[in-house]
């Protein structure tokens, strides 16, 4: 697979296989007025199998929701044709309203109006943290 | 400091100066007894905890201030619906300082978000209660005149207890501690309190089921009860409330001076004749929470 096919976008390159649906999702994809391509099991020279994502258009992509869900990913911005930036992101630092606190006894579980957030609490093992009940979420 | 929602929250340095100026009302109550003229001390009891409630009542009042507030969920307009934040604002009104307690685990976190007057977490569900830790450390330096070099044993149910969680994470930032955990298997201190906590700042510690092995190594045995709301079923709580009952037996190899402290309430964990043991600090410690809690609002409230 190539990126000829877009002209003015952004493709999601490098997802883990199987983690590009997750993405779509996170980043509510859907809600696009645009085509958007997934390609899952790709062969990769860099991975075993990989996913991509083509969006047909430029938009502020959450940065933290992929950050957090495969920070090893590649974000191309394509300008008529040509790929003119290339990005790579962190682990957030603090991810807002992407996923939900499961701690029953969590404040967040009976406010609904509350914010989901979590802290990154130990970059080395990738543990974050509801900041609120400081429960793991992973 | 604007709020205390975490005993993490203070360095060493704040503490230290908190049990100074506690140690100073201990001892010259008279002087203190107007410093709160004027301010109020909203209490917001979300689920009921008399004890911790009359003694942050009993602090301001000491202090000549006065209290409002409620004392359960029921009366408070949680009932209609409102927001935690709504409330806080709403009371922030009308009080100079806030001490909440709550059910749900990081309330007092969300309070303090949106109040414009300081919080006090005095306990938010089984997660944090900075001023009962401020209460134990308190007590540690009064009756051992120091926090460092010590040998401390937490004594029953070391999983659920957070009580012995925070007083672990509080007590691991002085020097030459070290922890005997005594605990039936089924309430061991969980594993990442000893990761993240007692392991990463290379505290020694030893886990025994028999409180007596360790007896004679201790300063400080810390007694804590089984709570009944932790457990799934009736009969766990039945096998594991008493697993423990410290009795003068028990302390026959203890230290002359051992100091032997306890949250309280207690059940059956404590027999009745220890209480008249000079080593027994436990309804002192009640005391000590009433100190280190004025000391706290003079803090917070910025009074000197
Ligand atoms: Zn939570």
């Amino acid at each position: 697979m190539n990126i000829d096919s877009i002209k003015n976008g952004i493709v999601i390159d490098h997802i883990k296989a199987k983690n590009g649906m997750k993405i779509y999702e996170a980043l509510n994809l859907k809600e696009l007025q645009c085509s958007v391509a997934i390609i899952t099991n790709a062969k990769s020279q860099k991975m075993e199998r990989k996913d991509i994502i083509k969006i047909d258009k430029e938009f502020d992509i959450n940065l933290d929701a992929l950050g957090f869900i495969d920070p090893d990913i590649t974000i191309n911005i394509v300008k008529d044709g040509k790929i003119i930036e290339k990005k790579h992101i962190e682990k957030p630092e603090k991810i807002i309203n992407i996923v939900k606190c499961k701690n029953p006894r969590c404040i967040t579980c009976v406010e609904k109006e509350l914010d989901q957030i979590f802290i990154l609490t130990d970059k080395e093992k990738n543990i974050y943290r509801c900041k609120y009940c400081e429960m793991r979420m992973n | 400091m604007k709020h205390l929602i975490d005993i993490k929250d203070l360095s060493v340095e704040e503490i230290k100066d908190l049990i100074e100026v506690a140690n100073d009302i201990i001892h010259s109550r008279e002087k203190y007894s107007h410093k709160c003229d004027g301010k109020k001390l909203a209490t917001l009891f979300f689920e009921p905890s008399t004890r911790t409630r009359l003694s942050f009542e009993a602090a301001m009042l000491e202090l000549g201030g006065n209290v409002i507030g409620f004392s359960s969920a029921n009366s408070s307009s949680t009932s209609k619906g409102e927001s935690v934040s709504d409330t806080i604002r709403t009371v922030g009104c009308y009080a100079d300082i806030i001490a909440m307690r709550h059910p749900k685990e990081g309330a007092a976190l969300v309070a303090s978000e949106k109040s414009i007057v300081p919080i006090i977490n005095a306990g938010d569900g089984g997660h944090n209660h900075p001023t009962q830790t401020l209460t134990d450390l308190l007590t540690i330096q009064c009756e051992k005149s120091r926090l460092s070099d010590l040998t401390i044993g937490l004594c029953g149910d070391l999983k659920f207890g957070r009580t012995v969680h925070s007083l672990i994470t509080a007590m691991s930032r002085y020097k030459n501690i070290k922890f005997i955990l005594i605990s039936p298997t089924e309430l061991k201190i969980p594993e990442y309190i000893k990761e993240e906590v007692l392991k990463k700042n290379k505290i020694e510690f030893k886990e025994t089921k028999d409180i007596e092995e360790y007896m004679n190594d201790l300063d400080i045995l810390y007694m804590t009860r089984v709570q009944k709301e932790r457990f799934f079923n009736e009969e766990d709580y039945v096998r594991l409330k008493d697993y423990y009952i410290l009795n003068e037996e028990k302390l026959k190899k203890a230290k002359k001076n051992l100091c032997i402290m306890h949250p309280l309430p207690r059940v059956n964990e404590i027999s009745k004749e220890v209480d008249e043991d000079p080593r027994a600090a436990y309804f002192r410690q009640v005391e000590y929470g009433k100190y280190i809690r004025m000391a706290l609002i003079l803090k917070m409230l910025e009074v000197h």
